[in-house]
């Protein structure tokens, strides 16, 4: 890959075909050279070629007009899937982006999910609720509770590297489950739950049918927010903090000598981080319905971390592909059920489809590492590369 | 008193399981500098595997098949899977541990059927009363059992040759290989030895009952135990491990005297003792961000 970085470049306005006195092109970049970049500006730009542009924009089309030509039940597993990737995209700006490796991801999960429950909750009703139903104050109040516990408990988090914090992280999944099985007012206890937050929109209880199905509404309702949370996150990956995340991650040591300053940027990685978890939560509890406080624990975490190892660590889009397909597991190994007939779907006999389920996400977690280190995003890199190089294998 | 020192042997009984783990872990991590999320799986299938073999031979025979069976299939693994990653990054290494863990605990788990399954032990739930103090047998029984293992381990290290090249790829890898020592040959030992570490830890955590579903979790257990005393610290896994157990052992019985009825914290219905491990190791890292024990990072520039 060629990078043409020019030297002169200081001012603040791109200024069209710099240096190659040739017109049109994306940018200013000239025609047939989609590799050229010459302005630092040019190469940091959200969509750096054309072609991504209207990738984007024909994905993001054909997400909006999915749900006209999909049924009900595929449309819950992938609004299943946007969420999962809301909170994935969290994880992975801190352990991919930023290096910091967090198995605690679950915890503040339900710190959101729960915070969102006791805002929008009925006042009158079992558990402790305001009844404040409008959505995005919920949201945002379940964002910025979790984000407080990431803020206490990143500098205990800062001083530790690598698996010490791996192991602390989960320590925290821990005591998250005991307060969440303890704090019955809140969680309604072990076994019991309580009921999820309602998304009213415009008057519009999102969980009811009406001119369009529950399933579609909270579909486009999950996709509009992936698409404002992976937006800002691109955004925070490719400014000055995302280049920070970056050093410390590929050496911490490194990168404090050059100016960073290690603890804030930890601190802001866990806090940021946490923000997607808690609005994960948030948006989780609306599409279970119900959630039992002992769901939040290692195997939910295990879960994010699949979805970054599986989608691609430091990469967005690749995030999003991995909570997709981790999604739509369950699926996938009832048509496997389907197809081998000795596997049963009843959960006392074995092998049953929940444990075709773990082995599929175990071993796709340590194939893909194996054998496709980058992830999902790393399987559609080749492709893209076959087809530029093509008809030259290199 | 009596109350007390009956928690104590609770406390150094599974005290004792949690050190064989964790001394597994600390293991591995000397060895490669990971920590192995896969040991959950081998303490599980240990437990399930003896299950099957003490019925045909016994008790003491088929620990020790099954223990050796256990340490065969870390061996496989550590070749299949990990040999190839030697080199990346250690986190890389340690995600593959967590996919290996749930690959290898549902294929475990696929054997326990519905039956409730033993490990066949003699001792059950027999105790021995001592003026008073109640002492389970199975945990003199892990007690012993940890504490033999411990001593020959420490006179593998110190007197055998292979406990030497051990020692020496621990310390300096590079200067090892150049003694002749292969160092990938001491990553699957490592990986064996400490499989079957979690394969004994597991017929222990078994016993006095059916095993049950969440068995893998004490091995869990021994990762705070690591923590406070050291990632990279034997000694320290062994004193972690056993003050994780009593620490446990004592707060289960006094929970309820502590927290019910007293006013302190009336909330706290269920016993605090599972979180004991957790809570300690926090507390510890607020003070020794390295453990006990453990050697304090060198950062060089």
């Amino acid at each position: 890959m060629s990078h043409l970085v020019s030297a002169s470049e200081p001012s603040d306005t791109p200024t069209p075909d710099r240096g190659t006195g040739r017109r049109g092109g994306f940018f200013g970049r000239p025609r047939g050279r989609p590799e050229l970049y010459s302005s630092y500006r040019q190469e940091q730009a959200l969509f750096n070629t054309r072609a991504k542009a209207v990738g984007a924009a024909v994905l993001i089309a054909i997400a909006v007009l999915l749900p006209f030509n999909v049924s009900d039940d595929v449309l819950r597993i992938l609004g299943l899937g946007l969420v999962l990737a809301i909170g994935g995209i969290g994880l992975n700006l801190i352990t991919g982006y930023a290096g910091q490796v967090s198995l605690g991801h679950a915890f503040f999960v339900g710190v959101g999910a729960y915070t969102a429950s006791v805002v929008a909750g009925d006042p009158e009703g079992r558990a402790f609720g305001l009844g404040i139903t409008v959505i995005p104050v919920w949201i945002l109040a379940a964002g910025a509770m979790a984000a407080l516990c990431g803020v206490i408990v990143a500098p205990l988090a800062t001083r530790l590297r690598g698996l010490y914090l791996a192991v602390v992280t989960l320590g925290l999944v821990f005591l998250g489950t005991y307060v969440f099985t303890e704090w019955a007012s809140v969680t309604g206890g072990p076994g019991v739950g309580r009921e999820a937050p309602r998304p009213v929109l415009f008057g519009d209880d999102l969980t009811l049918d009406s001119a369009f199905t529950s399933d579609q509404k909270l579909y486009w309702f999950f996709l509009a927010l992936l698409l404002i949370g992976a937006l800002a996150a691109r955004n925070i990956a490719r400014s000055r903090i995302g280049r920070a995340f970056g050093a410390i991650r590929d050496r911490d040591i490194a990168a404090g000598v050059m100016g960073v300053d290690l603890a804030r940027y930890k601190l802001i990685a866990f806090t940021v981080s946490s923000f997607y978890a808690g609005v994960c939560g948030s948006l989780l509890f609306v599409a279970n319905r119900h959630f039992g406080p002992e769901q939040f624990g290692l195997i939910m975490s295990i879960q994010f971390v699949a979805i970054v190892f599986i989608g691609g660590a430091a990469t967005i889009s690749g995030t999003i592909m991995g909570a997709l397909l981790i999604a739509s597991l369950p699926r996938i190994s009832a048509e496997i059920a389907h197809l081998f007939p000795f596997i049963s779907t009843a959960p006392n006999t074995s092998p049953n489809i929940f444990e075709v389920e773990a082995i599929l996400y175990g071993g796709l977690i340590v194939a893909f590492l194996l054998f496709e280190p980058r992830g999902l995003f790393g399987v559609w890199l080749r492709m893209r590369m076959y087809w530029k190089s093509f008809p030259f294998t290199y | 008193m009596t109350q007390f020192l009956s928690a104590l042997s609770i406390g150094l009984g599974s005290g004792a399981i949690y050190a064989l783990v964790a001394i597994g872990f600390v293991m591995i991590f000397k060895a490669t500098g990971v920590i192995s999320f896969a040991q959950p799986a081998f303490l599980m299938s240990g437990a399930i595997i003896v299950s099957f073999l003490a019925p045909l031979m016994g008790f003491y025979v088929g620990a020790v098949l099954g223990v050796m069976a256990i340490g065969a299939v870390a061996l496989l693994v550590e070749r299949v899977a990990i040999r190839p990653m030697i080199g990346k990054a250690v986190f890389t290494i340690a995600i593959i541990t967590v996919g290996l863990d749930i690959v290898i605990r549902t294929v475990a788990g696929m054997f326990l059927g519905t039956q409730p399954r033993s490990v066949g032990d003699p001792w059950g739930t027999d105790v021995w009363v001592i003026s008073g103090v109640v002492v389970q047998q199975r945990h003199v029984a892990a007690f012993v059992t940890a504490t033999v293992i411990v001593v020959a381990l420490l006179l593998f290290f110190r007197y055998s040759a292979v406990g030497l090249a051990m020692r020496a790829v621990a310390s300096d890898q590079e200067a090892a290989m150049a003694q002749g020592v292969s160092a990938s040959a001491i990553f699957a030992l490592s990986w064996a030895m400490a499989g079957a570490l979690a394969a004994v830890a597991g017929v222990f955590a078994a016993t006095g009952g059916p095993i049950g579903n969440t068995l893998w979790l004490v091995a869990l257990i021994a990762l705070p135990a690591i923590v406070i005393g050291g990632f990279d610290s034997l000694g320290g896994a062994i004193i972690g491990g056993l003050t994780i157990g009593v620490a446990q052992a004592v707060v289960s019985t006094y929970h309820n005297q502590w927290f019910d009825g007293s006013g302190v914290l009336p909330e706290l219905t269920t016993n605090l003792g599972p979180l004991m491990p957790w809570v300690i190791m926090l507390a510890v890292l607020l003070v020794r961000p390295h453990g006990l024990f453990g050697t304090k990072e060198v950062e060089r520039v």
